[in-house]
C-alpha cells in the first residue's frame, strides 16, 4: 500500500429526515454538503406510499371518495372536489347552485387551512416558533366548520359525485360569516410578526429563486408558478363550479423566491375570505336556495324521509350502497386549483361500477422533484426554507 | 491555622448558599421562560405540577435524573461525559465574582471582569467536546458552528466591556456598580432620578450591542444555530439524554442568567435603586438586583418567542461586519471624549 500525500477529500453527507423536525412529514433528503453549502439534494420518497390509485380501482366511485381526503390531508375537500368533478363529467350530470356554492365555500376553507399551515410552518422552518401556534388557533375553528358540515374534522367525505353530502345548517353559515369578519385581523397579526421582520426577510428573499421558464419546465403549478410571475390559476383560467361568477384577484410575485411565495399565500388567504363572503351572501339569497345535489336518483342517494315512503327510493339506496352506480365508458381529466397547485384526477371508466384507472396528479410531487435544482449552492439552513415554501404534504406526494 | 480553616469554611458556606439560591432561581426562571413563551403563543404553558405549574422544573429535574444515561456506541465515552460537566461547571463558577449587593460577592476580585471573560470563553469547550465526542454528523456540524459563533461574539462583547471599563477605571465588578451612583442625573441636578446615572443611557448603542451579543454568546434565538431544530435537529445535544442533557441545559440557562446579571451590573446599576427616594431606597439591594435581572431575562424570553433564526453566514456577517466595527468605533469615541474633557477616572 502506498501512502498518498493528500487524503481523499469527501463531501459531508447527511440525512435530512425522515425523522427530522423540518422534514414536513416523512421526506428523506440525502444532502451532500461542502461545509455549509449544499452541493446535491437527493429526495427519497415513498415512505407514506399506500397504493391509493390501485385501491381506488377496486372500490366503487362513492367508496373512492375518502381516499382523496387522505392525499393532501391539510385541505381534504379540495381533493374530493377534483374526483367529484371528474366523475360528474363522465356521468354528464350537473350540480345545483347551492351545491356548487357549498363546494366553493369549503374549497376556500381548505385553502385557508392549507395556507395557514404552510405559511406558519415556513416561518417555523426559518426558526420563528410562534406563528404556527397562532395559525393553529384559526385552523381549529376551520376544522370545526368541517366537522359541523360533515361530522369529521379532517377526512370529511363530504364532496361527493353529484353534489355534497348534506345541506349546511343556517347557524353554521352564520358562524362562517362571523369567522370571515375576524380572520383578516389574525392574518394582520401573523404578518406583523413576519412580513417586515428583517431576519425573516433575510432568510427568504432571494432564496430558492425559480424563473418562469423553469417553473414550466419542472411542471410547477399553483403558488409556485404565481410566485414567478404567471397569473395562472385554474379558478380563473378554466373556471369550474361558480368561480366565474365570483369576484377575486390573483396575486402574483416578481422574483420567484421564498418570500414572494409567502406573500402570495398571505394575499390568497385574504382573497379566499373574500370569496367565502360572496358565497355566503349567495347562499343566503334566493339563488342559493336550491337543492344541494343532483336529482339523478341513480347517482345521488335519496333522502331518508323519502326512503320511508317510496319503494323506488329504498331500492336506489340499496343499489347505491352495495353495487354503486355504473359510469359510462370513457376517460376524463378534471383538475381543481388546490391550495398547493393543480390537483388533477385522470379517470378512465370501462362502463362498470369501478374506475378502470384513476391517475392522481399531485402538485407536491412535481414541486418536490425540483428540490435539487432549487437548493443547489444554497446553504444548509436554506434547504428547510425552500422546503417550507414548496408546501409539501406527503399524503399526496407518496399517494 | 485556625484562621485559614475559618476563611475556607466561610467561603465554602457562602458558595453552597449561592449555588443553592442560584439553582432555585434558575428553576423558577426556566419556568418563567416557558410561561412567557406560552403566553406569546396563546398557550397555557406548564400548569400541572404544583400550583400554576410552579414545580414543573423540579419535576423535570427528577425525570432527567431517573432516566438511563445512553452513550452511543461510537462515542468517545470520557469526553462525552466530561462535555456537559464542563458546560455546567464553568457557568456555575462564573458566579463567584458576581456582586448581588454591596459586598455580596464571594470573591471580590479586582480583575473580576477578566475572570468572567476567561470563564465564558472556556464555555465553548463544552459544546465542542460534546459535538465531537458524539461521533455523529449533526452534533459535529453544530459544534463547528457554535465554536465559530461564540468566538465571533466574544470579540464584540470584549469591546463593549472595555468601553464600560474606560468609564469606570476599574476591573472590579463592585467598583463598576458603584461608579454608577453618580452620572447624568447628578450632572443635571436631579440626583433622585438614579436610573439616568446608569451606563445604559450614555452608552446606549453599546448596551444594545451587548444585549444582542449576549443572546449570541448564550446560543439563544435568533442565534441558536448550534441547536437549530429546523436544520440540525438539536445540534450538539442530539445524542445526549438524561443527566448529561440536564447538565447541558442547566449550564446553558445559568449562562443566560449570568449574562442577565452582567447586563445588570454593567449597564443597569447593579443593586442600586432606580429612583433614589424613600421608601424605594430602603429596599435591600439584592432585591433590586434580582428585579433587574428578571427584567433582562424577560427580554431574553420575549426575543426567543418573536424572532426567526439567522442563517450561519448572516450571523457571522452581523458579528464581524456590523458589531465589531461599531463597538470598535465606540471604544475610540468613548476614550476620545473621556480624554478630551478630562473625565478619565
Amino acid at each position: 500500500m502506498t501512502m498518498t500525500a493528500e487524503a481523499d477529500i469527501r463531501n459531508f453527507t447527511i440525512n435530512f429526515g425522515p425523522q427530522h423536525p423540518a422534514a414536513h412529514g416523512v421526506l428523506r433528503l440525502v444532502l451532500e454538503l461542502d461545509g455549509e453549502v449544499v452541493t446535491r439534494v437527493d429526495p427519497h420518497i415513498g415512505l407514506l406510499h399506500r397504493g391509493t390509485e390501485k385501491l381506488i380501482e377496486h372500490k366503487t366511485y362513492l367508496q373512492a371518495v375518502p381516499y382523496f381526503d387522505r392525499l393532501d390531508y391539510v385541505a381534504p375537500m379540495n381533493q374530493e372536489h377534483a374526483f367529484a368533478l371528474a366523475t360528474e363529467r363522465l356521468l354528464g350530470i350537473t350540480v345545483p347552485k347551492r351545491g356548487q356554492l357549498i363546494r366553493v365555500l369549503y374549497s376556500e376553507i381548505g385553502r385557508l387551512l392549507s395556507h395557514l399551515l404552510n405559511v406558519t410552518t415556513q416561518a417555523m422552518d426559518v426558526g420563528a416558533l410562534t406563528p404556527p401556534l397562532w395559525g393553529f388557533e384559526e385552523r381549529e375553528k376551520l376544522m370545526v366548520f368541517y366537522e359541523r358540515a360533515s361530522g369529521s374534522r379532517m377526512h370529511a367525505a363530504y364532496v361527493r359525485p353529484g353534489g355534497v353530502h348534506q345541506d349546511l345548517p343556517q347557524a353554521l353559515i352564520d358562524d362562517i360569516w362571523t369567522f370571515c369578519e375576524h380572520h383578516n385581523k389574525v392574518l394582520d397579526d401573523i404578518e406583523g410578526l413576519l412580513t417586515d421582520n428583517r431576519i425573516f426577510k433575510q432568510r427568504n428573499v432571494d432564496i430558492g429563486v425559480v424563473k418562469l421558464e423553469d417553473c414550466f419546465a419542472w411542471g410547477f403549478s399553483g403558488v409556485m408558478v404565481r410566485g414567478s410571475g404567471a397569473a395562472w390559476d385554474l379558478r380563473k383560467a378554466q373556471p369550474y363550479e361558480c368561480y366565474d361568477e365570483l369576484d377575486f384577484d390573483i396575486p402574483i410575485g416578481k422574483n420567484g423566491d421564498c418570500y414572494d411565495r409567502y406573500l402570495i399565500r398571505m394575499e390568497e388567504m385574504r382573497q379566499s375570505v373574500r370569496i367565502m363572503k360572496q358565497c355566503i351572501e349567495k347562499l343566503n339569497s334566493a339563488e342559493g336556495k336550491t337543492l344541494i345535489s343532483s336529482m339523478d336518483g341513480k347517482v345521488v342517494p335519496p333522502k331518508r324521509p323519502e326512503m320511508k315512503r317510496s319503494m323506488e327510493a329504498l331500492i336506489h339506496h340499496f343499489k347505491l350502497y352495495t353495487e354503486g352506480y355504473k359510469v359510462p365508458a370513457g376517460e376524463v381529466y378534471a383538475a381543481v386549483e388546490a391550495p398547493k397547485g393543480e390537483f388533477g384526477v385522470y379517470l378512465v371508466s370501462d362502463g362498470t361500477n369501478k374506475p378502470y384507472r384513476c391517475k392522481i396528479r399531485a402538485p407536491g410531487f412535481a414541486h418536490l422533484q425540483a428540490m435539487d435544482f432549487m437548493c443547489r449552492g444554497h446553504m444548509l439552513a436554506d434547504v428547510s426554507a425552500v422546503l417550507g415554501s414548496l408546501d409539501i404534504v406527503f399524503g399526496e406526494v407518496d399517494r | 491555622m485556625n484562621e485559614i480553616i475559618f476563611t475556607v469554611g466561610l467561603i465554602v458556606i457562602q458558595s453552597v448558599a449561592l449555588l443553592v439560591a442560584l439553582l432555585i432561581v434558575t428553576a423558577f426562571l426556566l419556568y418563567a421562560d416557558r410561561k412567557v413563551w406560552a403566553a406569546v403563543q396563546m398557550r397555557r404553558g406548564p400548569n400541572v405540577v404544583g400550583p400554576w405549574g410552579l414545580l414543573q422544573s423540579f419535576a423535570d429535574l427528577l425525570k432527567f435524573v431517573f432516566k438511563e444515561v445512553i452513550i452511543p456506541d461510537g462515542a468517545n465515552k470520557g469526553v462525552f461525559i466530561i462535555a456537559p460537566l464542563v458546560t455546567a461547571l464553568l457557568s456555575l463558577a462564573a458566579w463567584a465574582v458576581i456582586p448581588l449587593d454591596e459586598g455580596w460577592a464571594i470573591a471580590d476580585l479586582n480583575v473580576g471582569i477578566l475572570y468572567l471573560l476567561a470563564i465564558s470563553s472556556l464555555g465553548v469547550y463544552g459544546v465542542i467536546m460534546g459535538g465531537w465526542a458524539s461521533n455523529s454528523k449533526y452534533p459535529f456540524l453544530s459544534a463547528l458552528r457554535a465554536a465559530a459563533q461564540m468566538v465571533s461574539y466574544e470579540v464584540s462583547i470584549g469591546f463593549v466591556i472595555i468601553t464600560v471599563l474606560l468609564c469606570v477605571g476599574s476591573l472590579n465588578l463592585t467598583a463598576i456598580v458603584k461608579s454608577q451612583e453618580t452620572g447624568l442625573a447628578t450632572l443635571i441636578g436631579l440626583p433622585w432620578l438614579a436610573f439616568l446615572n446608569w451606563y445604559w443611557l450614555p452608552l446606549l448603542p453599546m448596551f444594545i450591542i451587548f444585549f444582542v451579543s449576549a443572546l449570541a454568546e448564550t446560543n439563544r434565538p435568533p442565534f441558536d444555530l448550534g441547536e437549530a431544530e429546523s436544520e440540525l435537529v438539536a445540534g450538539f445535544m442530539v445524542e445526549y439524554s438524561s443527566t448529561p442533557y440536564l447538565l447541558f441545559m442547566l449550564g446553558e440557562y445559568i449562562a443566560i442568567i449570568l449574562m442577565c446579571a452582567m447586563t445588570t451590573i454593567l449597564f443597569l446599576g447593579g443593586w442600586l435603586p432606580p429612583i433614589d427616594i424613600w421608601p424605594l431606597n430602603l429596599v435591600p439591594g439584592v432585591i433590586w438586583f434580582l428585579a433587574k435581572l428578571c427584567f433582562v431575562f424577560f427580554m431574553f424570553a420575549m426575543v426567543k418567542a418573536i424572532v426567526p433564526r439567522y442563517r450561519y453566514d448572516q450571523l457571522m456577517r452581523l458579528g464581524w461586519k456590523v458589531f465589531l466595527p461599531i463597538s470598535l468605533f465606540w471604544v475610540a469615541l468613548t476614550a476620545g471624549v473621556l480624554v478630551t474633557f478630562g473625565w478619565l477616572p
